[in-house]
């Protein structure tokens, strides 16, 4: 099949409202007749169930926590992005669709991006009429920060809590529809399969988890709003229920699967422990701002550091390497993710490690601490203020700004980060990759759609701080209900789809089947244990560096744990109870899957990207020596897999990208 | 450190559960809690005997997925963390922990360490939103300038997680920091007023045909909620309740 991203004709800034005045809508007393499932309520399903509940279509939303809140959005800490320009630092629509299409390397498709720029003021008004109580300042207006890759101040937050508080409006906006009957909310069930009948998608296969029972759901169009992938890496700053079932399913169903190796290793996380270790902790970009970056300069107090016998506090500012202020004058330590985080990696690899693994590197407060107090005490009129009481005064600032994720940080470290710097190390944290889909947020498949982080649309091969939640809300507010009113506008006199129907039998019983392989399977090894296998694989060969040898034998290497997996699984239990091994066991079969196709595609990618780091392809010379090299005349598609079986088999679709409204450059930061 | 667990263990919902005594060693003191009890959890999947069923999910304090009644306290001994987030360095080697589910009349237990916590949903369901429609062309976010103060207050209302950790630990299994948190929060901002005199009325009456006890100002729910949310909400929530009920 062709690719075909239906992309409107026209000058991109009038694209979207254009198509929007042209296409079908279903009229309100029809929406009575139609059935919508959405998979997912996070920020992007929420949105959309309430939107579409709203508009007055009869929606059935599924999530496999106890709560639509529950959803793994709830933990994005810093904020969202909007072209609003309240601050008149020069921001627009353009300049945030600028952004990020040079964020994302230049790999993601123009015409969705400038579209999510030109709603995103929508999203934060839509926010503030929920009740999601945004920081203000003393005017009483709404504050703003900045993220790293941009010169702007354009992000919206909500203390070190603005997932929460996003999510807390959409749940809100989901609330009132089920209270009105025009949501039902499936807590606890996880969507296992989706069915398609004639070519279309009209339901899914979902497990009760509280029961076990499997049950069949039908609706004219479905919705995937799973989320991302990151827990492929086992180690990740996902939940630990972050999945890519309901994803992996439709792809094998017929859904493509888009740039799977686009993966964000964001730079500030906690570093890891020990081998008990069940997730990693995101220390939120933010603290960009306002924390700078460090190794010290020299080995001997590398070494005294990780012996205990020096503080980093000891070290005067000439033994300190500010390696991003050094390497990147013009963006300093607010450099996007992915260059700020292989140049941990370079730092570390080096030698340079301050903690006893060797990975990790410093985030600190103390300039940021003196700043803010001396300009505290010059406003609260204190002359010659001494030089505790401008620290105290700082502390108060940096706490009132970060107080949330210092305790954090406290609680899980055990150190003090007002007095001592942070130590951060790069963690899995965000896919950019997904389920393909074109304008209109649809699959491959009629009537399948996928918003939010499980589908590939916006970021490119690297996504910008505080747009992944500007992404979800768009889509599930602003975007989707228009688009899926195009294809309903078809259904009006379909009537409710059946259940007892031979397409819903077979789905239902492939279902059955692999659930009863599991708990009769009376394995030797738990499924955690294959699930860090995997996660240790694509750490070390599909990680922040990748080389076609380390691809090669990844995949080799997966596909002999997938093997061994199915062979030597054992899952506890029984399948008509609570089982939360059960439910891995099936998590982590997806993943085994996905982790090859991921291998495979960084492979065919023979550039560096964004996210994508290939050893064999950096600049050899002149001032960006060292740094990522792309390669637009070979590589400026989206790779956009079909399922064939064996995901080695996966057959590889081209959508070229187009780029008439922004000059493909290389990125500098310096 | 070596530990001695007394898990609460129950099939299901209609089963009678009881405590059960298990052993785990070489527990790092950096371990989270959870990790810890991922740890006996692959013991037994080993020994083949059934892993003990618990909530969780983002591990950072904020899905309020975790519950946990440890050694008497929910979320165990530590002060503003979630089960997830408590470290053992907060125990001793040879420490007897004894790990029971929240109880309550509303949170019955569904297995092991897993309650249903639904009532809270359906509480705020009952009125915990503002009416407005997602449209594209709502007012600008900037035209209702609100004050600082209003807003950082609203916000740490909002700050709850919904673990029910409020009610674990009432001797009445009263919801009132729950709802007084949610109630707060619109009561503290332009937008929630218009709805302000139905809102807390159907939310009040949902909390109490859930069956969650009554307030008797003990303070408990304060101390050991894991965000800090303060009693002043119960206040408000209670002069929002004096008003609506003058209002009709
Ligand atoms: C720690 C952290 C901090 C972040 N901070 C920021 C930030 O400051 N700014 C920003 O823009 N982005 C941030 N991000 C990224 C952003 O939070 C996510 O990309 C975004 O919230 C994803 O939203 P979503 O709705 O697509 O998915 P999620 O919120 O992950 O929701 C997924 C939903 O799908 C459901 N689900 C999954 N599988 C199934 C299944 N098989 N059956 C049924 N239901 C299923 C789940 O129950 C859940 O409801 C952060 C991410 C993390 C991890």
């Amino acid at each position: 099949m062709a690719l075909d991203s239906k992309v409107p004709k026209g000058p991109i800034k009038d694209k979207w409202t254009d198509y929007k005045n042209k296409i079908n809508l279903v009229n309100p007393a029809n929406k009575r007749h139609i059935d919508v499932i959405v998979v997912g309520t996070g920020l992007a399903g929420g949105s959309a169930s309430a939107t579409l509940a709203e508009l007055g279509y009869n929606v059935k939303a599924f999530a496999y926590q106890d709560s639509p809140r529950r959803a793994h959005s709830i933990a994005a800490q810093g904020g969202i992005n909007a072209a609003k320009n309240y601050q008149g630092d020069g921001d627009s629509t353009y300049r945030l669709f600028y952004d990020t299409v040079k964020g994302g390397d230049y790999r993601s498709r123009e015409a969705n991006v400038y579209r999510l720029a030109e709603v995103s003021a929508n999203i934060i008004d839509q926010c503030v009429a929920q009740g999601v109580p945004f920081a203000r300042d003393y005017g009483g207006l709404l504050d703003n920060r900045s993220f790293g890759g941009v010169l702007v101040s354009r992000t919206f937050y909500a203390k070190g809590q603005t997932g929460q508080q996003l999510l807390l409006g959409a749940y809100s906006a989901m609330n009132r529809q089920i209270a009105r009957g025009k949501i039902e909310m499936f807590n606890r069930h996880e969507m296992l399969d989706v069915v398609i009948v004639d070519g279309k998608a009209r339901g899914i296969i979902a497990r009760n988890l509280i029961t076990g029972e499997i049950e069949r759901h039908s609706a004219h169009a479905v919705v995937i709003a799973s989320g991302g992938y990151g827990n492929v890496y086992f180690l990740s700053t996902n939940a630990m229920g972050s999945n890519t079932t309901a994803a992996w399913k439709i792809h094998k169903k017929g859904a493509y699967f888009a740039n799977p190796c686009y993966t964000q290793i964001h730079p500030t996380c906690i570093p890891r422990s020990g081998d008990y270790q069940s997730k990693l902790t995101l220390m939120s970009e933010s603290l960009r701002n306002d924390g700078r970056i460090w190794v010290p300069k020299n080995m001997d107090d590398v070494l005294a550091i990780r012996e205990g016998r020096k503080k980093p506090t000891d070290l005067s500012e000439e033994d300190r390497d500010y390696y991003l202020e050094r390497r990147y004058p013009a963006f300093g330590n607010l450099v996007p993710r992915d260059v700020a985080s292989r140049a941990a990696k370079e730092r570390c690899d080096a030698g340079y490690g301050v903690n006893a693994t060797g990975e990790a590197v410093y985030l600190d407060f103390a300039s940021a601490i003196e700043r803010y107090g001396k300009e505290q005490a010059k406003i609260q009129g204190i002359d010659n203020a001494s030089k505790e009481k401008i620290i105290a005064l700082g502390e108060n600032i940096v706490e009132a700004k970060y107080g949330n994720l210092f305790q954090m940080y406290e609680k899980i470290v055990d150190e003090n980060p007002y007095k001592t710097p942070m130590m951060i190390y790069p963690a899995t944290h965000y896919t950019m990759g997904g389920v393909w889909v074109d304008y209109n947020l649809m699959t491959t498949v009629p009537g399948l759609y996928c918003i939010g982080e499980a589908n590939f649309s916006d970021h490119g091969a690297n996504r910008l701080g505080a747009s992944a939640l500007m992404q979800g809300l768009a889509d599930g507010y602003f975007v989707l209900p228009y688009t899926i009113g195009d294809y309903l506008a078809d259904d009006i006199r379909t009537g409710p789809i059946s259940t007892e129907t031979k397409e819903f039998e077979d789905a239902e019983k492939d279902v059955r089947d692999r659930v009863d392989f599991f708990i009769n399977n009376n394995g030797t090894k738990s499924v955690d244990y294959f699930h860090k296998r995997l996660g240790k694989v694509m750490w070390d060969k599909v990680g922040m560096a990748r080389n076609e040898k380390g691809l090669k034998e990844a995949m080799a290497e997966i596909k002999a744990i997938r093997e061994e997996f199915w062979k030597e699984v054992k899952v506890p239990g029984n399948a008509n109870e609570m089982n939360p091994e059960l439910e891995k066991a099936g998590r982590v079969a997806d993943f085994l899957e996905l982790g090859e196709l991921f291998a495979k595609d960084a492979l065919i990618r023979e550039e560096s990207c964004g996210g994508h780091f290939r050893e064999e392809s950096v600049e050899e010379s002149g001032e960006q020596k060292g740094e990522a090299k792309r390669n637009d005349k070979d590589f400026a598609f989206v790779a956009a897999w079909e399922y064939k079986g064996e995901p080695a088999d996966a057959v590889l679709h081209k959508e070229e990208l187009e780029f008439n409204d922004i000059e493909l450059k290389q990125r500098s930061y310096k | 450190m070596n530990l001695t667990l007394k898990i609460w263990r129950q099939k299901d919902a209609s089963s009678k559960g009881q405590m059960v005594d298990y052993k785990v060693t070489d527990i790092s003191e950096h371990m989270s809690f959870l990790e810890m009890m991922d740890v006996l959890n692959e013991q037994l999947i080993n020994s083949g005997e059934e892993p003990v069923a618990f909530d969780h999910d983002c591990r950072e304090g904020i899905c309020g997925m975790c519950s946990m009644y440890i050694n008497g306290e929910a979320h165990g001994p530590d002060r503003g963390v979630t089960t997830c987030q408590l470290h053992m360095r907060m125990f001793k080697d040879g420490d007897t922990i004894t790990i029971e589910p929240f109880r309550a009349a509303a949170f019955p237990v569904i297995k092991d360490l897993v309650v249903d916590r639904t009532s809270f949903e359906r509480i705020q369901q009952a009125g915990g939103y503002i009416s407005v429609n997602t449209s594209g062309n709502t007012q600008d976010a900037n035209a209702l300038p609100i004050s600082k103060h209003a807003a950082d207050e609203a916000m740490d209302a909002a700050t709850c997680i919904g673990c029910g950790a409020c009610v674990a630990t009432c001797k009445n299994s009263s919801a009132m920091l729950f709802v007084g948190a949610k109630v707060s929060q619109y009561a503290l901002l332009p937008q929630g007023q218009v709805e302000a005199v139905d809102r807390v009325k159907n939310m009040v009456a949902q909390m109490d045909l859930e069956g969650f006890g009554n307030c008797t100002n003990t303070g408990a729910c304060e101390i050991e909620c894991p965000k800090g949310i303060s009693l002043d909400n119960i206040a408000r929530m209670n002069r929002e309740l004096m008003k609506a009920s003058v209002k009709g």
